[in-house]
């Protein structure tokens, strides 16, 4: 006895959630350029409608209509797999953010709204939200790898292997730097984190510094964002992992790139900052302020800091954040026993 | 729960729908005129020299074996985070001598150089 109606109610709601995840995206290469063309005194993007704002779409068009140019040679179906797989890799954890405050009980179109987290702020209130986000964002690395093999090219190969290396040691740290927070709040469910925070000054950047610090580098490894964007560092490998990649399966490679973005800033937030908790202004208010803040300092990070060398980032991964991600891990569960 | 994946679900056929869909359209709106020239492997303007599918770094695949180590520790770490409180001292020393043990692999690992990059 399936329930179609909320089957169909959810699905409205994640089609929703993911054009307006879409357009965000498309919004944050404007944003990126514009601000990356202030920060060196430039103008950025101011052609394409009043301040740039038709760029995103006009890049999309052209996209769509480039030529398409398949490597002769590559696995074909594995060559077409590959950016489909990096992209629903990019954008399924989404669906286990919180960004607002839901409901609690009521009906819609007669369909119980306590029912698969059709009520609340959330796609999908599942026990085990943190775990599914690694596992998700452990299996883009497939994605990645797949179309460095699969483009039987120099370039695309050596890229992928580097990215596959970098985040995979970063996805452990990453992983690592949220237990403390996990040891604070005793739950996986991202909900449940979110309202654990629910004063300012128990919003986990100030109960665990290290950890957010830990969480910030790691994630910006594991998203391969300048500092660390070993993946297409242009002077040695091209565009590493997508120099064979042209017209629409290039575009998905770069949705997933920003994908990658505004998920760790979602992330960031619903962690460290608190989610969508917050005085006076509605939840989604909060939440969407947080997180383009947290977008614009990873957008000033990259226009502030020159790139890192390759085997220094493994070190940094291996001997640095690795070790203090346990040390921090242990810290916070003797505090916790001292003080219970 | 099983059934409050339900909603995960629906969201990951809809990802997959966005994907196929923008890959469809971009081969039925995008024309084609291919020369050899243009489907050639790209290296530089040069002739591909070689298969590129040649051996690599054996790095590359200790880091992949050390990474399934540490990750299936991260894995035994979550569920001990979120019953935390309820274990008490008893989870705190058990967790000190399993990291302890960890860390003593890595600082072997380490030691024996395998996580130098030449």
């Amino acid at each position: 006895m399936t329930d179609w109606g909320a089957v169909l109610l959810v699905a409205i709601k994640g089609f929703l959630a993911l054009g307006a995840i879409m357009t965000i995206i498309a919004y944050m290469t404007l944003m990126e350029r514009k601000v990356l063309a202030f920060i060196q005194v430039r103008k950025g993007p101011n052609r394409v409608g009043p301040w740039g704002l038709l760029q995103p779409l006009a890049d999309g068009i052209k996209l769509l209509f480039k030529e398409e140019i398949s490597v002769s040679g590559a696995d074909r179906i594995l060559y077409l797999m590959a950016p489909v797989i990096v992209t629903v890799c990019a954008l399924l954890p989404f669906a286990v953010v919180p960004f607002g405050k839901g409901i609690v009980g009521g009906k819609f179109l007669g369909v119980p709204l306590d029912q698969w987290a059709l009520g609340q702020g959330v796609l999908a209130d599942i026990n085990t939200g943190v775990l599914f986000i690694f596992a998700i964002s452990s299996l883009g690395v497939y994605g990645v790898v797949l179309a460095g093999w699969a483009s039987n090219s120099k370039y695309p190969l050596l890229g992928a292997n580097r990215a596959a290396a970098q985040m995979i040691s970063y996805e452990l740290a990453l992983g690592l730097s949220v237990v403390g927070v996990l040891l604070l709040s005793g739950t996986l469910s991202l909900v449940g984190i979110v309202e654990d925070q629910d004063r300012i000054w128990k919003w986990n950047c100030f109960r665990q510094p290290l950890g957010f610090l830990l969480f910030l580098i790691a994630g910006s490894a594991e998203i391969c964002r300048t500092p660390f964007d070993f993946i297409e560092c242009e002077n040695e490998l091209v565009a590493g992992y997508q120099t064979e990649y042209s017209s629409m399966k290039f575009g998905l490679f770069y949705l997933a790139e920003y994908g990658h973005l505004l998920l760790l800033s979602t992330l960031v937030t619903t962690f460290f900052l608190g989610g969508w908790q917050g005085p006076v202004l509605p939840p989604i208010v909060w939440f969407s302020g947080k997180v383009f803040a947290m977008l614009f300092f990873f957008m000033w990070v990259r226009g502030t800091y020159p790139r890192l060398r390759y085997d220094l980032l493994m070190q940094l991964g291996w001997k640095v954040i690795l070790p203090a991600a346990l040390f921090n891990i242990m810290i916070t569960a003797l505090v916790l026993t001292l003080i219970y | 729960m099983p059934l409050s994946y339900v909603p995960v679900f629906v969201f990951l056929l809809l990802c997959l729908l966005i994907g196929v869909l923008v890959i469809a359209l971009s081969t039925l709106l995008a024309r084609r005129r291919p020369t050899p020239q243009k489907l050639m492997p790209y290296e530089c303007g040069m002739d591909p020299i070689g298969s590129a599918r040649r051996r690599f770094s054996v790095r590359f695949f200790v880091v992949a074996i050390l990474f399934i180590l540490f990750d299936i520790e991260a894995v035994f770490l979550y569920p001990w985070a979120v019953i935390f409180r309820e274990l008490g001292l008893f989870g705190l020393v058990e967790m000190a001598v399993f990291v302890g043990i960890l860390l003593l692999g890595l600082f072997y690992v380490w030691r024996k150089g395998a996580l130098e990059w030449q």
